[in-house]
């Protein structure tokens, strides 16, 4: 019957490691990326509306996943990468990035924050944007600091922006395979088995349709309750300027 | 002098919170662009060189050769003879393929979406409320969920390694593409509509012929997004195809890099064949760089 699949689920310690390689992925990709993200909108609003200085941080989104790990594969090379040669220079020894249980993870969202960054600024940039421009002159004759303005303004009047970025590139990265494919097959040991690379495995791999469907079910049940939880935390509905 | 600006510009003199703020803009752009010169530079590079010179930021024995086996022009049986690896790449045939992939599907969902769109925004028919929540509801659903019963749909039709199986999912409509053009066609002013109807045209005429035509901006929005996504498209292809015919970019790639035999990866190699797929990218941002990066920042505005 059909619920023998999600008994099944819930007594595989493969499931359970795949389900904790995906929240640690996205635990290390969500806040870098997004920090960085604002800071660069920020940046882009503040210091330079330039369209090169957009072009360029956008690049790495529109190459694809296949392309953004093919290149950092290399990059990241134990012996001859580009990365490896700089940490040299600091005295810092070889590291293998992608070769080791404890590197693999961190540095497949490396390679995502790296793709990610640019898009999340933009869509920051784009909310930035939004903000009404007196508000901000208000702040300059009171004599507040770009700091404390960035406190007190620019992040409460982004929070409808700041919940639809997170939203995206929360469910996005639950279901990050591609650049896992291209740069460690899931590897060293399950070390980057994440849950879609684990849903393919079973699904085209193994031929077990049923219980890749079953998988599959349950990270949408994730993303659902994900995507829930954070438009209620954040009151996305309300902007503090209504 | 500043000061005659006036109090809508702030008075911007130096200080260390902005010198940084600079510094660290100026790092991130540099790590956004530098791996991509590094990818043209260790394609341009002699692959008996790059071992002992792979930190050098200059092409080491500077050479056109893997690009030209890459393109074809250096054949797979030559490159084996010259010793450059036993995998084969055709450049050209996976780029006439993503090609097709994207224009087939961009042209097939802003026709069919665009249709679906005016029907939903302007026809009155029973169940168009209820199954426009439906279309909305399906924004929601994650592809992975989609794949696998796309897949055995694909698999049961016999579309397995052909170009049908692989545009199947994409070419009829997305519901994104649908609610985007929606709300679009809904701010278009009825009079005009109602104009061309009191002269007896029909609303296939009204859309094709008042409709579409105002709607060029977004629809190239549209356009942009729906090519970029399809351009990076790897996993579908990826599933559904395993004729080298067949294989759109990504996959050629991936496949050309798997291909590699023990012993160290044909870096060089691998790297033409990356740079070569960034070249569309470029051009495109270099053309309509201006309306990429507002398509961009439209998509997150909703």
């Amino acid at each position: 019957m059909g619920l023998a699949n999600y008994q099944t689920m819930i007594n595989d310690p493969a499931f359970w490691n795949a389900l904790k390689t995906t929240v640690l992925y996205v635990l290390y990709n969500i806040p870098f990326q997004t920090v960085l993200g604002l800071f660069l909108a920020v940046a882009m609003d503040r210091l330079s509306k330039s369209m090169f200085v957009r072009g360029a941080l956008i690049l790495p989104y529109l190459l694809s996943n296949v392309i953004a790990a093919m290149i950092w594969v290399w990059m990241l090379d134990p012996l001859l990468g580009m990365v490896n040669a700089f940490l040299a220079i600091f005295g810092i020894p070889h590291i293998s990035f992608l070769g080791t249980t404890e590197n693999a993870l961190g540095s497949v969202a490396l390679i995502n924050i790296w793709r990610h960054m640019g898009l999340t600024a933009l869509l920051f940039y784009a909310g930035l944007q939004g903000i009404p421009k007196n508000v901000y002159e208000a702040a300059t004759i009171d004599g507040s600091s770009e700091w404390t303005t960035f406190w007190k303004i620019t992040l409460p009047l982004l929070r409808p922006v700041t919940v639809f970025v997170m939203v995206t590139s929360i469910v996005g990265s639950f279901q990050i395979f591609d650049t896992v494919a291209v740069a460690t097959q899931g590897g060293p040991v399950d070390a980057t088995r994440v849950l879609v690379f684990y849903i393919y495995d079973n699904a085209f791999r193994f031929f077990k349709m049923g219980y890749a469907t079953a998988l599959s079910m349950t990270l949408f049940a994730i993303l659902i309750f994900f995507s829930i939880v954070q438009l209620r935390l954040f009151r996305a509905d309300q902007s503090d300027l209504s | 002098m500043q000061k005659d600006i006036g109090y809508s510009r702030p008075v911007q003199r130096f200080n260390i919170g902005r010198a940084l703020a600079w510094g660290l803009l100026i790092v991130l752009i540099f790590i956004s662009v530098f791996p991509i010169y590094v990818a043209l530079k260790t394609a341009l590079s002699d692959r008996r060189e790059i071992f002992a010179h792979a930190a050098d930021l200059l092409p080491t024995g500077f050479t056109l050769y893997n690009f030209e086996r890459a393109l074809g022009i250096i054949s797979a049986d030559q490159a084996r003879a010259d010793g450059a690896g036993a995998a084969s790449i055709n450049m050209l045939l996976a780029l006439r393929n993503s090609a097709l992939f994207v224009a087939l599907c961009v042209f097939g969902q802003i026709l069919f979406s665009s249709m679906a769109a005016y029907a939903f925004a302007r026809l009155r028919f029973p169940g168009r409320n209820f199954l426009f929540i439906m279309i909305l509801s399906a924004m929601m659903i994650p592809g992975i969920v989609l794949f696998i019963p796309n897949f055995i749909l694909v698999k049961e039709l016999g579309w397995l390694n052909t170009f049908q199986g692989m545009v199947a999912p994409y070419i009829l409509m997305t519901p994104f593409a649908v609610f985007f053009l929606r709300q679009f066609f809904l701010s278009i002013p009825l009079e005009l509509e109602e104009a061309a109807r009191l002269d007896g045209a029909s609303p296939i005429l009204i859309f094709f012929k008042i409709v579409l035509p105002l709607s060029k901006g977004p629809i190239s929005t549209l356009g942009i997004l729906t090519s970029i996504n399809l351009w990076n498209e790897f996993f579908w292809p990826y599933l559904v195809n395993s004729d080298e015919n067949l294989r759109v970019l990504p996959v050629a790639l991936q496949v050309f890099r798997s291909q590699q035999p023990s012993g160290p990866p044909d870096w060089t190699g691998i790297m033409s064949g990356t740079f070569l797929s960034i070249v569309p990218v470029f051009l495109l941002l270099l053309f309509l760089g201006r309306q990429v990066v507002e398509s961009l920042q439209f998509s997150g505005s909703k």
